[in-house]
């Protein structure tokens, strides 16, 4: 046969298994080429252009908290079909198995540089991070939790806004997470807010925007109406960084713009002058 | 009133002509020398006509429901103002930017008890239309809203707030002074605020922009308004990208005030005359006034902190869940 010679004679001799896309990743931005273990190390923010790319809830907790210091609570929630949506349950089942997770809301306890915390990351590979009963129960849950801990509360959001497939439940989440931040007021518990890539409408309108500190990443999309919407009614006249953290920062609506890499300390640094205290000396060890 | 009729309305519009004619001196004459009942013919048709509206109005599609809550005619937040309170007096502005007439609100009397009466204005003709932009807050308007409220509590008065706007207002004004922080800050505050909030979908409860004055101690809705979390054209434009199915949508995102209450998101359906508040938008009046003064009553009873924590569990309870013991392996 003449592709005999083309095949492997000795069983040992294995074919390099890593693809070019395992090796390498394109920024989506400036579609600059970057070697995947340099991508990973800079935070899968772009070296050439700084775009901050978007994070699984599992990668942020592995950049921000300290190291197996994160405990999920509630994992188990699941939404239910209450409307009877059309292919609603057949979209749940799909990101139930696409992501290994129940909801885009990941909550739990962890600390940060040693700090004792209240954490919730959202998913947008989750429906979009979208805001159904399910994230609204676990974020009111974890705000619950953190009064009764006294523990101060971060949130990381990302979210297209409230999730239409559950209807009016979904609209409703709104009010409820921000009338227990309202409760977070009253025990001055701190809250803080991270705006991530990207933030809007039902999720931006209600506990996104509560923070006592707003940060956001940089190139975010935050926004109350999608962009494409807005373009559809006002045309040329928009600003070309309209609905972005620059934009957001640029009329007053959020704090400071954050780069990934020194999100950590700045965290720490807020949260010190909020009044936390560090738990116990060896976990504030673990911190780089 | 001209009642311009939906598709859905059409049987009804073509009975309403039929009466026209047969009232017509012409019309008389001919019966009187043909020696018919005119009398009793109008009667029947004026009994058909009963009958068919109530089978009408009573099975509304969700997509008709729709088009009622948004009819030309409904009768709007002053309309009922003006027929429900005594001395109305408008306040204007949010003393920090402009005045939102979007949204309108003051003090007035119910049943001669002192209120702050808040609520979402749309515009009859074009011009008010213009001027009220359609009905669509920018964040002017929640912080009118709420600082109103906050008037109204310093003051020991409940709250009224009356919602009937298509969405908050979306584009680049809205979005430079804030309207995200405006609306979340009503719904912060909202929850907190120590006298009675009864709040009335009178039309369209449109997402973010209705909740954003409608963390209520009690939450009624029109018989025939709707409250959604995204309007049927958005949702058809995402889902399927076209707004032209926006029917299958309203049916699929279960707008009606029926299925808000069916789902515990709502207090009370109040039932409007028959075809619609806008046929009789006294008797509509009658009706918003009875269930206001109704649910005062009862709130006033309650004591302050018991009445938070009644607000605050109330919609702490809204949403459905499940908890699952397996665990989900990702693929």
């Amino acid at each position: 046969m003449r592709s005999g010679w083309l095949k492997r004679k000795k069983a040992e001799i294995q074919t390099p298994t890593e693809t070019p896309s395992d090796l390498w990743s394109t920024c989506a931005k400036c579609h600059e080429v970057v070697f995947e273990r340099d991508f990973q190390r800079n935070l899968k923010v772009c070296p050439r252009c700084g775009h901050h790319h978007r994070l699984t809830a599992e990668e942020r907790l592995e950049i921000t908290v300290d190291e197996n210091s994160f405990t999920e609570i509630n994992g188990n929630l699941a939404a239910t079909d209450p409307l009877e949506f059309p292919d609603y349950a057949a979209k749940l089942e799909a990101s139930y198995r696409a992501t290994g997770k129940y909801d885009g809301m990941i909550t739990g306890s962890a600390q940060i540089e040693g700090i004792p915390v209240a954490v919730g990351v959202a998913d947008f590979s989750f429906m979009g991070g979208s805001m159904g009963s399910v994230s609204g129960e676990k974020i009111v849950r974890l705000m619950e939790f953190a009064e009764q801990q006294s523990l101060p509360v971060i949130l990381f959001t990302a979210s297209g806004g409230a999730r239409m497939h559950e209807g009016l439940f979904s609209l409703m989440q709104m009010a409820k997470t921000s009338a227990a931040v309202a409760r977070l007021d009253r025990s001055r518990i701190p809250y803080l807010v991270v705006l991530t890539d990207p933030t809007t409408a039902g999720v931006l309108a209600s506990y996104a925007s509560l923070g006592d500190v707003i940060l956001a990443e940089a190139g975010a999309v935050v926004g109350f109406a999608g962009r494409r919407v807005g373009n559809q009614e006002l045309g040329a006249r928009l600003p070309a960084n309209f609905q972005t953290s620059e934009f957001q920062l640029e009329h007053g609506m959020i704090d400071r713009i954050v780069q990934r890499k020194e999100l950590r300390p700045t965290l720490a640094y807020l949260l010190r002058f909020f009044g936390a205290e560090v738990e116990e000396m060896e976990d504030a060890d673990q911190s780089i | 009133m001209q009642i311009n009729p939906f598709d859905f309305e059409r049987p009804i519009a073509e009975l309403d002509q039929i009466l026209v004619e047969l009232s017509r001196p012409e019309k008389r004459r001919e019966a009187e020398e043909q020696g018919i009942d005119l009398e009793a013919e109008i009667q029947r048709v004026e009994q058909e006509k009963q009958r068919l509206m109530r089978h009408l109005f009573a099975h509304l599609s969700p997509w008709e429901k729709t088009q009622m809550a948004r009819y030309p005619q409904r009768p709007y937040s002053l309309d009922y103002i003006r027929q429900v309170f005594d001395d109305f007096m408008e306040m204007s502005g949010d003393r920090l930017f402009g005045n939102d007439e979007a949204v309108v609100g003051g003090p007035a009397l119910l049943e001669k008890k002192p209120v702050m009466v808040i609520g979402q204005q749309k515009g009859r003709d074009l011009k008010e239309r213009q001027r009220r932009n359609f009905g669509s807050a920018y964040p002017e308007g929640f912080r009118k809203a709420l600082r109103l409220m906050k008037m109204a509590e310093k003051f020991n008065r409940p709250i009224i707030t009356l919602v009937d706007t298509p969405a908050a207002e979306a584009g680049l004004g809205a979005e430079e002074r804030g309207i995200s922080e405006a609306i979340a800050r009503n719904l912060r505050e909202m929850p907190m605020l120590a006298v009675p909030i009864v709040t009335a979908v009178i039309g369209e409860g449109g997402s973010g922009g209705a909740l954003g004055i409608a963390v209520g101690d009690r939450v009624l809705m029109f018989e025939h308004a709707t409250y959604s979390v995204i309007p049927p054209e958005g949702c058809a434009a995402i889902l399927w990208r076209d707004r032209n199915r926006a029917a299958e949508a309203a049916g699929a995102l279960k707008l009606t005030a029926q299925h808000a209450h069916c789902f515990g998101l709502v207090d009370e359906v109040l039932i409007e005359p028959l075809g619609g508040a806008h046929r009789d938008p006294m008797a509509a009046s009658a009706t918003l006034k009875k269930a206001l003064t109704h649910h005062l009553d009862q709130l006033r009873e309650i004591p302050v902190p018991e009445l938070l924590e009644q607000r605050y569990q109330k919609f702490r309870q809204m949403g459905r869940w499940t908890e699952r013991t397996e665990t989900v392996e990702p693929e």
